[in-house]
């Protein structure tokens, strides 16, 4: 089997996108699974307006998990599976094949089929047809990354998702708009925006069916909490600055919102009905509590508190209305996020002056560090789950200004970096949605 | 570090207005104004109020900015003197306001500095209080670590942007 060790390799984005997006493996996994991607045939009146089978090669690639194979390196590239010769492709001991094409139709729509094969068997795993308009292709390719992934891996695949994040654009090329909410796929590609401000926005966050979007516009006369309605396109603040809230925190149901008030001084949870908007105090305590984050099952809030004299997370248990310590490691520990089944929670872990990625087994408590900030690095930060818990994407900061996206897989194998042209400015907070589907 | 602050002109406005109604303040008297109804600016009131908005004097009052140690909130000896200028000023001038914004530098999470921000800004706001300066003359507000004075990733640039401002408006 060919083994591969995927060490800085780069990988650039195939025609049809215009953010010249470049996705860097900085650090793979062993035994990553060889797979054959080749590329689809097109039948249409002009170019194909979307490279389906490039974007689904750089799906897998990216997930770490698999090792496509370079276009030059195959003997054959077969659509059709009558054009099949399973034994090209044993030779160059890859052991699994996709095969695809795409047609224009006469009413102006594409149609994608997609086939992938078990190579040594001679026998197709799965496979479907899809048709789609060209603003739809992007998310047929990820379902085709999905599906495959699925069934190769036995997990379901997170590449037809979302993520928001917020840019700071460069003073000198944007100066009346200098933070800007997007929301774009997992890929950061097809990225819309959500809002332009002049003033900081911070804490963008999705609801638990990735319908709507809470974030945080920090003004001179305070903060105050938005929910964007992602269908509608329509945006509603939920606190007033005569009262200033941040850090809002879904409930499970998607019906309350933790949220906190910063209020002479002090910094404390409250949890707001989003229907009635009446609002119940949670913490009440002379030291900051911020950042809460909501357990899946509902049960209880994961928040950040320095009542133990530096930064750390502390769990409230809404039943009990306890709090108990969960982290006594390192430094600091904050801003807490919860994967999606409630099993661990991800964070910020300070060390050594700097602050790193690290999740944690919530039932034993046992904490690993996933990332280390390095020399050109001051940061990584706002680590959010991807929906089917394989990956953390977060933000990573660094000394000459520039923020961009990474991503690492939980077990810490696999590391990617998401940049983006120069002078684009710094991404921020990321957050991952749940499944769309 | 800017020497001369703008004065919110409306607000001065109403505060002058009130004061021709008959209330005569002197400088001691309690710094608390009540307004009993909402009044509307003039425009020959206005100029008046621009000839007569005079800049605060003190010295000391020019300085605007002061510093904080690493996740702390209180406020250092050097910086107590200034604090104290303007509490002198504010309660001289219980027509004017201020609002205390608190900065922190990027270090930590952008809610966690939001909230060591508040309380930066809640300290001084404390301290004036204390030397007797209305609480309706103060407001607050943290920008956290997102608006930093100095960009950069060391302590040449941190102990800049861990501060509070005195914004007179």
């Amino acid at each position: 089997m060919l083994r591969v060790f995927s060490f800085f390799i780069f990988f650039i984005f195939a025609a049809g996108s215009q953010a010249a997006l470049k996705i860097e493996i900085t650090e793979g996994a062993e035994g990553a699974e060889p797979i054959a991607i080749v590329p689809f045939s097109w039948s249409g009146k002009a170019d194909a307006p979307e490279n389906v089978s490039a974007i689904v090669s750089a799906d897998l690639h990216r997930s770490g998990r698999f090792a496509p194979l370079p276009e030059k390196d195959m003997l054959a590239k077969p659509s059709e599976v009558e054009k099949i010769n399973f034994k090209n492709w044993r030779i160059l001991e890859v052991p699994y094949l996709v095969i695809g094409n795409m047609n224009e139709l006469p009413d102006g729509k594409y149609r994608v089929v997609f086939r992938l094969f078990d190579v040594y068997r001679a026998k197709q795993m799965t496979g479907f047809a899809a048709t789609g308009t060209r603003g739809t292709l992007r998310r047929i390719a990820h379902q085709i990354s999905d599906a495959i992934y699925k069934e190769l891996t036995g997990e379901r695949g997170a590449f037809a998702t979302k993520l928001a994040y917020v840019k700071k654009l460069p003073k000198e090329t944007n100066p009346n708009r200098r933070y800007w909410l997007f929301t774009a796929d997992a890929d950061t590609e097809n990225e819309k925006p959500v809002l332009m401000s002049v003033n900081p926005i911070i804490s963008p966050t999705w609801s638990p069916d990735s319908t709507k979007l809470a974030f945080v516009v920090v003004r001179g006369s305070g903060q105050s909490i938005y929910v964007y309605d992602v269908k509608n396109n329509t945006s509603e603040r939920i606190t007033f600055s005569k009262e200033k809230f941040s850090a809002p925190a879904w409930s499970p149901d998607g019906k309350q919102m933790a949220m906190v008030r910063l209020k002479d001084g002090g910094a404390d949870i409250f949890v707001m009905d989003l229907k009635t908007k009446k609002k119940k105090r949670i913490t009440r305590h002379w030291s900051i509590d911020t950042e809460p984050a909501w357990s899946p099952d509902g049960k209880s809030l994961v928040f950040t508190s320095e009542r133990g004299g530096s930064p750390q997370l502390y769990e409230y248990n809404f039943s009990t209305t306890k709090v108990r310590r969960l982290t006594f490691e390192g430094k600091e520990n904050l801003r807490a996020s919860f994967s999606p089944d409630g099993t661990m929670i991800t964070f910020v872990h300070s060390e050594g002056g700097k602050y790193h990625v690290a999740v944690m087994d919530m039932a034993t408590q046992q904490i690993r560090l996933l990332t280390k900030a390095s020399h050109e690095e001051t940061e990584h930060e706002s680590p959010s789950f991807a929906p089917n818990a394989s990956m953390v994407i977060y933000a990573a900061n660094y000394r000459n200004q520039r923020g961009v996206l990474a991503a690492v897989s939980v077990d810490g194998g696999v590391h990617q970096r998401f940049s983006y042209d120069k002078g684009a400015g710094e991404v921020r907070e990321p957050a991952w949605s749940s499944f769309l589907d | 570090m800017k020497h001369i602050s703008k004065l919110l002109i409306a607000l001065s406005v109403v505060f002058i207005v009130v004061g021709c109604g008959g209330k005569e303040e002197t400088k001691e008297s309690e710094p608390e104004v009540k307004i009993t109804k909402p009044i509307k600016p003039v425009e020959e009131t206005v100029e008046v109020v621009q000839q007569e908005t005079p800049p605060p004097q003190d010295d000391m009052v020019a300085e605007r900015v002061i510093y904080f140690d690493f996740d702390k909130s209180d406020i250092k000896a050097e910086f107590r003197e200034i604090v104290k200028a303007h509490a002198n000023y504010l309660s001289a001038n219980p027509n004017k306001t201020v609002k205390i914004e608190g900065h922190c530098d990027e270090r930590g999470t952008r809610e966690y500095n939001m909230a060591l921000g508040e309380r930066r800004a809640f300290s001084v706001s404390q301290m004036l209080t204390l030397q007797g300066v209305s609480k309706s003359q103060i407001s607050t507000v943290s920008f956290g670590e997102e608006k930093p004075e100095v960009e950069g990733h060391d302590e040449s640039a941190w102990k800049w942007n861990r501060r509070a401002v005195f914004v007179y408006e």
